[in-house]
Order: C-alpha cells, then sequence, then structure tokens
C-alpha cells in the first residue's frame, strides 16, 4: 500500500511539474489520469520495493553524494587515459563478490559499478559481479571493497 | 559561451558518428548510435536556451526517454530476432541459430545456453 | 548574487562541454568496442550532467529548472541500465574484449586502425 501511495504521490508530482498549469482543469485531468495509471500498475502487480524502494529513501542522498565523489575522480582518470596522459589502457575483466543480501542491494551496487566510468559491470549472476575494467588502477579501486561496503551500509538492517 | 556548448555537443556527435560510420562490429555502431541521441537530448536543451526559448526542454525530456527505450528496443532484436512478448522470447535461441519464437518446441530450452 | 551562478555557470558549461569532446575523442581512440563504452561513460555521465547542471544555474530556480532536474534524473536512472544491456548482449554474442595479462605498460592504443 505504501508504494501505492508513493507511486501516486510521484506521477502526480510530474504531472504538476510538467504541465505547469495550476488551474481546475489541468489539475482533474490530472488527478483523473493518474488514478487510471495506479489502477492499472495494481492489476499488473507491479508495485513492489523493487519499483520504488521507499525504505532507502532516507538512506540513500547521502549514498548518492559519495557517489557523485567517486564517478567524478575516475571522469577525471578515464579521461586522462582517453587523452593518453594517465594510466595506460590495460584492459581487464574481473569479478567481484558482492556482500549484499538483497537482489535489490546488489543491483544497486552492479549500476553503480556501472555508472563509474572505467569499469562496467558485464553480468550479474549466482551472487557474483562481472566487472569489465578499463585500466589497472581501475580495477584495482574497485577491489579495495570501498563501494562494497557503502552499498551494504546502505542497504542496512531493514 | 552557449554557442560554443553548442558547437562542442555537434562536435561530440560528429566524432561519435564518424565511430557509427566505421564499425567495425555491431555493436559498436549502436554504442555510437545511442551516444549521438544522448547528446541530442543535450542538444536540444541547450539550442533551446540558445534562442531562449526553454520550452524546448518539453522535446529534450521526450527524447531523453525515447533513447532508452530505442536502445532496449534495438538490443532485444538482435538479441531475440523479434519484438513479441516477453514470454514467447524466453526460451528464443541467440541471433546465430535464429528461429521464430513461436516454432520452439519444449526442448528449445537445451539450445539456451549462450554461446560464448 | 546573480554574478556568481552566472560564473557557475560558465564554469560547468565549459567544463561540460570539454568532457563531451573528450568521450568522443576517445570513440575514435581507443582499440575495442569495450574500452569505447568507457569513453562513451564518460560523455553520458560527466558531459551530459555537468552541461544540464549548468543550464539548471542559468535557469535559476524555476520550472525550466525543475524540468532540467528530471532530464537529470531519467539520465541518471537509464542510463546504466542501458550500458549494461549493451555490453551483455555483446558480451553473450561472443565478442572477445581485449585483454593485457602481462603487468607493466602494455595496451597502449594504436592511434589509427582499431
Amino acid at each position: 500500500m505504501l508504494h501505492a501511495i508513493s507511486l501516486t504521490a510521484i506521477l502526480f508530482g510530474a504531472w504538476l511539474l510538467l504541465s505547469g498549469y495550476f488551474t481546475a482543469l489541468p489539475i482533474s485531468l490530472g488527478v483523473l489520469s493518474v488514478a487510471v495509471a495506479v489502477g492499472i500498475a495494481l492489476r499488473m502487480d507491479v508495485i513492489d520495493h523493487e519499483s520504488h524502494p521507499v525504505h532507502l529513501t532516507w538512506r540513500i542522498p547521502a549514498y548518492w553524494i559519495w557517489l557523485l565523489v567517486q564517478i567524478v575522480k575516475s571522469n577525471f582518470d578515464v579521461a586522462r587515459t582517453i587523452l593518453g596522459v594517465g594510466d595506460p589502457i590495460a584492459p581487464n575483466v574481473v569479478t567481484v563478490k558482492p556482500s549484499q543480501r538483497t537482489e535489490l542491494g546488489q543491483v544497486i551496487h552492479a549500476n553503480s559499478i556501472t555508472l563509474t566510468p572505467g569499469t562496467i559491470s558485464v553480468e550479474l549472476e549466482d551472487g557474483e559481479i562481472t566487472v569489465h575494467a578499463l585500466t589497472r588502477a581501475s580495477a584495482e579501486d574497485l577491489a579495495t571493497g570501498a563501494m562494497d561496503g557503502r552499498v551494504s551500509k546502505l542497504e542496512g538492517a531493514a | 559561451m552557449l554557442a560554443f556548448v553548442t558547437v562542442a555537443v555537434l562536435l561530440t556527435m560528429a566524432l561519435a558518428l564518424a565511430r557509427a560510420l566505421r564499425g567495425p562490429t555491431t555493436f559498436d555502431r549502436i554504442l555510437a548510435v545511442s551516444m549521438v541521441s544522448t547528446k541530442t537530448t543535450l542538444l536540444v536543451a541547450v539550442v533551446g536556451f540558445l534562442f531562449g526559448r526553454p520550452d524546448f526542454l518539453d522535446i529534450a525530456l521526450l527524447y531523453a526517454l525515447i533513447n532508452f527505450v530505442g536502445a532496449i528496443a534495438v538490443l532485444k532484436f538482435y538479441k531475440y530476432g523479434s519484438l513479441g512478448l516477453a514470454s514467447h522470447l524466453e526460451d528464443a535461441p541467440g541471433p546465430t541459430e535464429a528461429e521464430r519464437p513461436g516454432a520452439d518446441g519444449p526442448d528449445a530450452t537445451a539450445a539456451r545456453d549462450p554461446a560464448r | 548574487m546573480d554574478g556568481i551562478l552566472d560564473v557557475l555557470a560558465w564554469i560547468l558549461l565549459g567544463a561540460g562541454a570539454v568532457f563531451s569532446v573528450i568521450g568522443g575523442i576517445g570513440m575514435l581512440r581507443l582499440p575495442d568496442f569495450y574500452t569505447r563504452m568507457h569513453a562513451a561513460g564518460v560523455t553520458d555521465t560527466m558531459g551530459a550532467w555537468l552541461i544540464l547542471a549548468g543550464l539548471m544555474c542559468l535557469a535559476g530556480p524555476t520550472l525550466v529548472s525543475a524540468k532540467l532536474a528530471l532530464i537529470l534524473f531519467f539520465l541518471f536512472m537509464t542510463g546504466p541500465s542501458a550500458t549494461h544491456a549493451l555490453i551483455k548482449t555483446a558480451w553473450y554474442a561472443g565478442l572477445k574484449p581485449l585483454t593485457t595479462d602481462a603487468p607493466g605498460k602494455s595496451g597502449e592504443a594504436p592511434p589509427s586502425k582499431p
């Protein structure tokens, strides 16, 4: 139920934001279409903790900020590699064992790896992430397990 | 300054298009084209500001969403040779031994192991 | 206040343009498909985000900024999924990545032919 409410709130927020009109007719049309959309989603049974992880809402901004710093850092590394002044190109494929317990946590971890330039997760299967890394340094960065720890903390005890 | 950003985005698109023309694999082309479409989103947004018409942003927003669906559709088509229902596609073999999903027998799962 | 925001906007836009072009150069310079995906990652993250953030600074706290934030959010959410779908399809189609097993300085990009 919580997820249905959060979906309604998000959809209605998106409606207000995109229409930009705050008069009676557009808002009532918005209420109508949000109701139809949520009704269809409920019928399709696609509303669950994976479509909108409500339980992470309060912890995720801190993680995003940390991730943003990582992305900026590795962007500079990859840019230097491309221009030929940084680490030499040494593509390699490594495997990471994520310590997250839930699939959602593992997917967040894999997506964070992809989002960081220099490393892309190729597949996530049987609790192992196969990662393609551009340079030796980016692979070593991953091996320190800093991201793994952060995602596990984000996942929390819940 | 906005003109400079526009030129930079156009230059990036040109470089990506060069890669799309050169290939050599299909995936290089898909990657290049998806990069061009991300840049198109940016270009529409920047040009909207350049011409003082921020309502262009709605188009950019739509473009950002269509990109994603388009990229996934192309990859799905490549992998399964069809854009049918997911339940029909599940047992379909890879692109090399392409077979219509409708012709799948019950033993089609045996062919599912991906060929590396 | 307005002046500071403007300067910040120009800095962000300029940096975004530079990162975007660097990614484009990487698309041509890097040796194989998997390494080129990293170059595309540079343009798709820093390039796009910085330019959108710069435009947000130009627009100020208006509905326009909110729309830009929405575009930013969509790119943030769909980017990794599309990248992962592409690399996984390539992987299962049997495209071999270029790897360098010997440590040290190896695998430098050939300047012209891929």
